[in-house]
């Protein structure tokens, strides 16, 4: 094979390295994105929310062809004790809208949709190929990739490194720092399957309308972590998550966290019957702000998971991946057209850029978030058992007071 | 189908059930991850007998911990905590081998 030297390298092809990709081939760049899976999505998990502003701006008319599962009109919160769930829920009419706001989706069918759309605007996508590590020049410019196919380095003026939280080629490249188990969460989800009008039924749902929960308290043991439950057309994916040093430091086992989150009393019923069709696992980069790395360097860049872009607090992650693969590409495309190279000094524009827009504001507003659940076990144990407990007690009805009721809670 | 109680509650399953699901394609007689040698397990490899979520370590009749990565995720936690210690080789499996998700 002949050397071809490309505009540019995308490594990955979830949902930052599609938007990169897809947002640089469209600007006309020659443009090579290299997964690692059989094809786009089938390395990939999410729980999975998707948030219908971030895709628009990439593929405007996505909701025509993208496989979307239900849109969601309705969030539930729920802190659980032991027996019980005290919930805040929101359900609007308002979400059945023409362009609805968010979806549940399956990661590794819409993932491959998403990359039909790449490939449909020109990149070249090679699968089943995992690149082993970046080529620099003397100077230490990042000038392409090595794979493990057979063959010479392939040669681009960027590399967009979009290979998600658990990247290791830019890490081993010294790029950014190793992750550490306080700031990754490692969540199990399982997809259990249900007759569709079973499933509406139990969620009091029509049409392509859906529920999520997210799920908080004595659930995760006294570690932090959360629970999620999300309605797909006819399945639904429960799972939970949890940091991976409180996985560490107790020795509970994630799968027994999620039969007993299953087994739960207001979890249970939702689930009966199911039949249960995958298992998965994956990191969720949660340490916020203060665990971003460098972003961006001679030669390249970093977007999505890899660069840590996760807002924990809201459960975003897709969004700010897509968001971030499509600015590092503008960026890129922009300075292509300039005839500039792609210098640190001249990529810092896509830093820049980012801090200007939702992501790297939102990321910036939570920055403390992480170290508040660290130092605050309180938030998932104990409250969540005070607030059962002090609902309870009002609610009982047993030939006490009221007034006597509220000086027990209180 | 997973085994259900008379009432239909699921019964906590197995990780081997649990992966049983999942499809892989194993790269035969080149394991992705590998444990260095060592004297005496150190506390981050014995940890990594519970946290794994595929539950591909173990601990095996002489004390020591086995690793049997056909069932792994591919997370990274395992190579997350055992960053600084040492005890693992970590890579990413061959292209187009290792496990692939029907529905991620």
């Amino acid at each position: 094979m002949p050397q071809e030297r490309f505009d540019a390298i995308v490594v990955g092809a979830g949902p930052a390295g599609n938007a990169a990709a897809l947002t640089m081939a469209q600007g006309g760049l020659n443009v090579l994105q290299i997964e690692r899976g059989e094809y786009s999505g089938s390395k990939n998990v999410q729980g999975a929310i998707l948030y219908a502003d971030a895709l628009e701006k990439l593929i405007p008319d996505f909701s025509e062809d993208a496989p979307l599962e239900r849109h969601v009109i309705e969030q539930r919160i729920w802190v659980m004790d032991d027996t019980s769930h005290t919930g805040m829920h929101y359900r609007s009419d308002d979400f059945n809208e023409q362009r609805p706001n968010r979806y549940t989706i399956l990661r590794a069918q819409f993932d491959r949709w998403f990359s039909s759309k790449v490939r449909e605007a020109g990149a070249t996508l090679l699968c089943e190929t995992t690149v082993t590590e970046l080529v620099r020049d003397p100077k230490g410019r990042v000038i392409g990739v090595r794979t493990d196919r057979e063959g010479e380095a392939i040669l681009a003026d960027v590399v967009v490194l979009a290979e998600g939280v658990n990247g290791l080629v830019g890490t081993r490249a010294g790029l950014r720092k190793e992750l550490k188990p306080r700031t990754v969460a490692l969540a199990v989800k399982e997809m259990h399957f249900l007759p569709q009008d079973a499933l509406e039924a139990r969620f009091n749902l029509s049409g392509d309308s859906g529920v999520v929960i997210e799920a908080m308290g004595t659930i995760t043991k006294g570690m932090t972590g959360t629970g999620f439950l999300y309605t797909n057309r006819e399945s639904i994916s429960v799972g939970i998550g949890c940091i991976v040093a409180d996985f560490a430091r107790t020795g509970i086992t994630p799968y027994a966290l999620l039969d007993a989150f299953k087994r739960d009393p207001s979890i249970a019923p939702l689930l009966v019957g199911s039949q249960v069709k995958e298992y998965a696992a994956h990191l969720i980069p949660e340490g916020g702000y203060n665990a971003m790395p460098k972003i961006f360097g001679e030669g390249w860049v970093v977007a999505g998971d890899a660069a840590h872009l996760v807002n924990a607090v809201h459960r975003e992650g897709s969004n700010l991946a897509m968001t971030s693969g499509r600015i590092a590409a503008e960026t890129i495309i922009w300075l292509k057209r300039r005839g500039e190279e792609c210098t640190a000094r001249n990529l810092a524009k896509y830093r820049r850029r980012l801090k200007q827009s939702f992501v790297l504001k939102d990321m910036k507003k939570y920055r403390k978030i992480p170290d508040t659940l660290h130092n605050n076990p309180a938030l998932l144990g104990l409250y969540p058992r005070l607030l059962s407990k002090a609902a309870q007690t009002w609610l009982r009805v047993d030939g006490k007071d009221k007034r006597a009721k509220e000086s027990e809670i209180l | 189908m997973s085994a259900k109680k008379a009432n239909g509650e699921a019964v906590p399953q197995k990780i081997e059930e649990k992966l049983y699901q999942n499809r892989y394609l194993v790269d035969a007689g080149r394991p992705h991850v590998r444990i260095r040698e060592y004297a005496e397990p150190s506390a981050e490899l014995r940890r990594l007998v519970n946290v794994c979520p595929a539950g591909c370590y173990a601990i095996n009749e002489q004390g020591k911990v086995e690793v049997m990565p056909d069932g792994c995720m591919e997370c990274g936690t395992c190579r997350v905590l055992t960053a600084e210690s040492g005890d693992i080789e970590w890579n990413y499996p061959r292209g187009g081998y290792g496990v692939s998700f029907k529905f991620g």
